[in-house]
């Protein structure tokens, strides 16, 4: 008989996420649906302020992702203002999001996804001088793997092992699973870059926090350009920015691309994390000038894992649906004409599989009714995975000469066929993949900035907001989890309406009217649970899309509705004015 | 007089806390300090830094010293409530590698759901297996707003469904001290701007034992770690403002130790992001700066380890650790005299004529004396 088996809460996530599967007699998952548990409302917060004001709320969705929205929020309203903000402007701020994706990606793959790739327990058998030879094999300058410093990791954690109590945050996880693939040695590698990549982030941090002012919510954008001006026009602060892009790079190329190689040679044969993907359709959106006219991304859509083929985005086929989420009005909606009015029905009572294995009783998804606070992105219809793996293939399906080569040398250093991307470890891959990107190329941006500098040092365009003009604008690109969009309509010089379309919306959202899945939901069928009470496969598939929920939960009424006047009985469904 | 009685109090205090078991008997922060390779001095060096922080005097730098060496007897339970992560962020961001962040290393974070490993049922059971090892002596942070009262279901954690609002309340009940982190758990954050569809509030309203607020959108990682030793030194009580913010850490305006200040009192003026103004350092009060009516320690602890602060990087203070600061700050790149919303003080004092004093008048004293007598006028304590 089908069991259902809860995950709530998955930790090592932004947000507040809920996932729960059906799992057969055999293991398999038959059904899944994920659920956000959490909903703040900004959209409706936006509404009547004054558009200045509202990228800087509008960064607060997130505070890990945490200069994307404050971009995209700001371009949103240049683009409806129709400003032009001076070539200085956009170079800076491609310095901050270079390292914006550096941090996030960096943190992500080791301190969120990292312990479901690495058993901790099991580096502290690793035979130190083994795994110091070892690490050369993935790397020709490996960082953090001498003897001796092995030796000092796996004494710094065997002092947390021997007390389960003192395990502290790593206690009660899942070590020793079987579909752990590393052996002792990598382990002990993975290991220590999880310590290195605590400073290296840091680091990371006081880099955006050079041209941003802090870091995270860094306060440097202004509608129009950047207000860092006296620091680009400081040698030492520039300087600064370098050493440290130096000291981030070489992380990233001698520990990070290493320990994907190693994964990939390891992971290659693990059917949890090679199990085809539910949802194979792509899109991405240019980003990261690094000069006139030149990105690191670009724009496209990719169907049916088709690389052959990369069609042009058309920015009128984006919609947003609610037949399975906890708002009103279920219909296909384009953003610029969002609605979102709460219509909480909340969980049912049933069994599901307790920490024990036994049956316990529990709240459950009510899956034929709605289910969760994120909506249902569709693209002419049709679900779409956004994110690093989205951005590398539309790069990679476009020809982009410095996406090619990463991708390919990647590939040959590993001798995973393209087809294999198509997977949790493609998707893990292709992160580390576009950090590299960045890792290798954003300086472009900063040598051009220093040309620019010295012919112009125009930083924010001048501008005005007529009173009695409508305006409406989007700002669009690519950040760490994908494709984001935020639209702003401005009518009396104040937010009318304001949607934002994020990355984990488009991956997390539930299905739609036609029972058709989102790509969280779509990958999890299929899947082999090894143990029903350490559903660390799921967990795995979950953090590949380096969920981030507070970002995908955020919309609001745009009908001028008063939302406080709804009662709504969180047990029993309905809602009453 | 005063000092030496405070300081037999601390003393004894802190001898009291390290009568407490540890956490772990194998190490201890000083050694770990030791291991990490840094001197007694620099230790020392920090422990005087923080000291000041604190607005101690210089005397008690071998108890803050102390304070920081029995931090391990300190379980730490963290929850998220409705936020966006950016106080764990700051949090993360503590120092490369330095004694603020082996502090945070080594006290037992025994529930935190961004870094810990465990998930689901198994990490529900962390939660609960600490505030029953630990009850009455566990430390709760809490990040985010609490969507509450009958929208309590905006926000629910863990398979049985508990409202973010319950889970919060039963960890109140048994925690040695409570410190909401950030301007969301401290005042109801970004969700409870107007009109607060969510109904999200403090966590002072959902619990009757004290809380201390350490607000901020995120506050800097010193002051988190400053929360910490000023607790381990002073128990749950330390001199706290009106809105429960400890006066060490929000007693001053951004404006009286801003970097700018000069620019300011020689009525040097940025007219305009990217102006000659701008590129010279001028004060950022035309554009909107909220420095003098802000209560926080930026402009002298800046952020990342000293890297920078908003005003330096040429954009002014948006008023993040006061209550309400996006409705009641007005726009956000104009004077506070100009705007759409509610202000803070309501359209007293300061609030009327700050504007018209920064731009003509152009006295410090003047707007110093009339924000102060404005906050004096409007800040009353808490009932």
């Amino acid at each position: 008989m089908s069991k259902r088996v809860i995950v709530d809460p998955i930790t090592r996530i932004e947000g507040h996420l809920r996932a729960e599967v059906i799992v057969g007699d055999d293991g398999v998952v038959q059904d899944a649906f994920v659920s956000s548990t959490l909903w703040r409302g900004l959209e409706v917060i936006a509404k009547g302020r004054d558009p200045r004001n509202i990228p800087l709320m509008m960064q607060r969705i997130c505070g890990v992702c945490t200069y994307s929205h404050y971009l995209k929020s700001t371009m949103a309203v240049e683009d409806a203002l129709g400003i032009k903000i001076p070539y200085n402007a956009e170079l800076v701020r491609t310095l901050m999001n270079a390292a914006l994706f550096m941090h996030d990606h960096v943190v992500h793959f080791y301190h969120l996804h990292g312990v479901d790739w690495v058993d901790i327990v099991s580096a502290l058998s690793a035979d130190e001088e083994k795994a110091s030879k070892l690490a050369f094999k993935y790397s020709d300058n490996p960082i953090g793997t001498g003897e001796n410093e092995l030796k000092k990791v796996k004494e710094k954690i065997a002092k947390f092992a021997k007390n389960p109590q003192g395990l502290g945050p790593f206690a009660n996880a899942y070590w020793g699973h079987k579909t752990f693939r590393f052996t002792p040695e990598q382990n002990l590698i993975a290991l220590s870059h999880y310590l290195k990549a605590l400073e290296i982030q840091r680091i990371i941090a006081q880099m955006m926090a050079i041209f941003g002012g802090k870091n995270p919510h860094p306060q440097s954008l202004a509608v129009g350009g950047v207000t860092c001006v006296m620091d680009i026009l400081n040698p030492a602060r520039m300087g600064e920015y370098l050493v440290k892009y130096q000291t981030i790079a070489d992380f990233v190329n001698n520990a990070y691309y290493a320990d994907i190689v190693m994964a990939a040679e390891m992971y290659k044969t693990e059917p949890s994390v090679m199990k085809p993907m539910g949802v194979k359709n792509f899109m991405a959106h240019q980003d990261m000038m690094v000069g006139r006219n030149d990105y690191l991304f670009e724009s496209g859509v990719i169907m049916n894992g088709d690389l052959s083929k990369v069609f042009e985005i058309d920015e009128d086929m984006i919609t947003e649906e609610a037949t399975h989420s906890w708002y009103k009005d279920d219909a296909p909606q384009h953003p610029y004409d969002g609605t979102t009015n709460p219509n909480y029905t909340g969980f049912v009572d049933g069994d599901t599989v307790g920490p024990d294995g036994k049956m316990i009783s529990s709240k459950m998804i009510n899956e034929k009714e709605k289910y969760s606070w994120i909506k249902s992105p569709r693209y002419k219809g049709e679900p779409m995975e956004v994110g690093p793996l989205a951005c590398m293939l539309v790069g990679y399906a476009k020809g982009n000469k410095k996406t090619v080569k990463v991708v390919n040398d990647f590939l040959a250093k590993t001798g995973v066929p393209a087809a294999a991307l198509f997977s949790t470890l493609g998707r893990t891959a292709g992160r580390m993949l576009q950090a590299k990107l960045i890792a290798d190329n954003a300086l472009v941006a900063f040598n051009n900035l220093i040309e620019n500098l010295k012919v112009d040092q125009e930083t924010c365009a001048t501008y005005t907001i007529d009173k009695n003009r409508e305006y409406k604008g989007r700002g669009m690109g690519d950040v760490p989890r994908g494709m984001l969009s935020h639209w702003i309509r401005i009518k009396n010089g104040v937010v009318e309406n304001y949607q934002a379309v994020v990355p984990s919306t488009w991956n997390a959202g539930p299905m739609d009217s036609k029972g058709a899945k989102g790509p969280y939901e779509a990958d999890l069928i299929g899947l082999k649970i090894e143990d029903l009470t350490q559903p660390i496969e799921i967990i795995r598939i979950i953090h590949s899309y380096d969920p981030c929920i507070a970002c995908a939960v955020h919309v609001m009424d745009t009908k001028g509705k008063i939302l406080s006047q709804y009662k709504v009985d969180p047990l029993y469904g309905g809602c009453t004015i | 007089m005063e000092n030496s009685s405070l300081f037999d109090k601390l003393s004894s205090r802190l001898d009291e806390l390290s009568n407490l078991p540890k956490l772990d008997d194998e190490v201890s922060i000083s050694k770990l300090i030791e291991e990490k390779g840094f001197s007694r001095r620099e230790f020392m060096t920090w422990a005087g830094a923080m000291t000041s922080m604190l607005m101690l005097p210089a005397s008690f730098t071998p108890l803050v010293a102390q304070a920081a060496e029995i931090a391990d007897r300190l379980p730490l339970v963290w929850l998220h409530m409705a936020e966006c992560t950016g106080c764990s962020e700051s949090l993360l961001r503590s120092a490369t590698p330095s004694i603020d962040s082996l502090i945070f290393d080594y006290i037992s974070l025994e529930y935190h759901e961004t870094i810990m490993a465990a998930a689901g049922w198994q990490a529900e059971q962390n939660l609960h297996n600490a505030m029953q090892k630990y009850k009455g002596r566990y430390i709760l942070m809490v990040e985010g707003g609490i969507p509450h009262a009958e929208s309590d279901y905006f926000l629910t954690i863990g398979a049985h469904g508990k409202t973010g609002q319950e889970s919060a309340q039963e960890a109140c009940a048994d925690a040695a001290a409570i410190f909401a982190i950030g301007s969301c758990s401290s005042f109801g954050g970004v969700q409870a701007a107007y009109p607060n569809p969510t109904n999200a509030t403090a966590l002072s309203n959902i619990t009757n034992k004290t809380v201390i607020n350490v607000p901020g959108c995120p506050p800097s990682e010193s002051n988190i770690v400053g929360t910490l030793l000023h607790f381990i030194l002073y128990g749950t009580l330390p001199a706290l403002d009106v809105y429960n913010r400890p006066k060490w850490a929000y007693g001053l305006r951004i404006h009286d130790a801003c970097e700018r200040r000069g620019r300011f009192d020689a009525g040097e003026f940025v007219e305009q992001f990217g102006d000659e103004g701008a590129k010279n350092g001028y004060c950022l009060y035309k554009v909107g700066c909220k420095g003098p009516y802000t209560f926080n320690n930026c402009s002298k602890q800046k952020f990342n380890q000293g890297t920078s602060w908003p005003v330096q990087a040429g954009h002014g203070c948006m008023g993040c650790s006061e209550p309400d600061f996006w409705d009641k700050m007005g726009i956000v790149h104009e004077p506070l005299g100009d705007r759409l919303y509610h202000t803070v003080f309501g359209g007293l004092g300061a609030d009327a004529t700050a504007d018209k004093i920064g731009v003509g008048i152009l006295t410090v004293t003047a707007i110093g004396i009339a924000a102060h007598a404005a906050i004096s006028l409007v800040k009353k304590p808490k009932e």
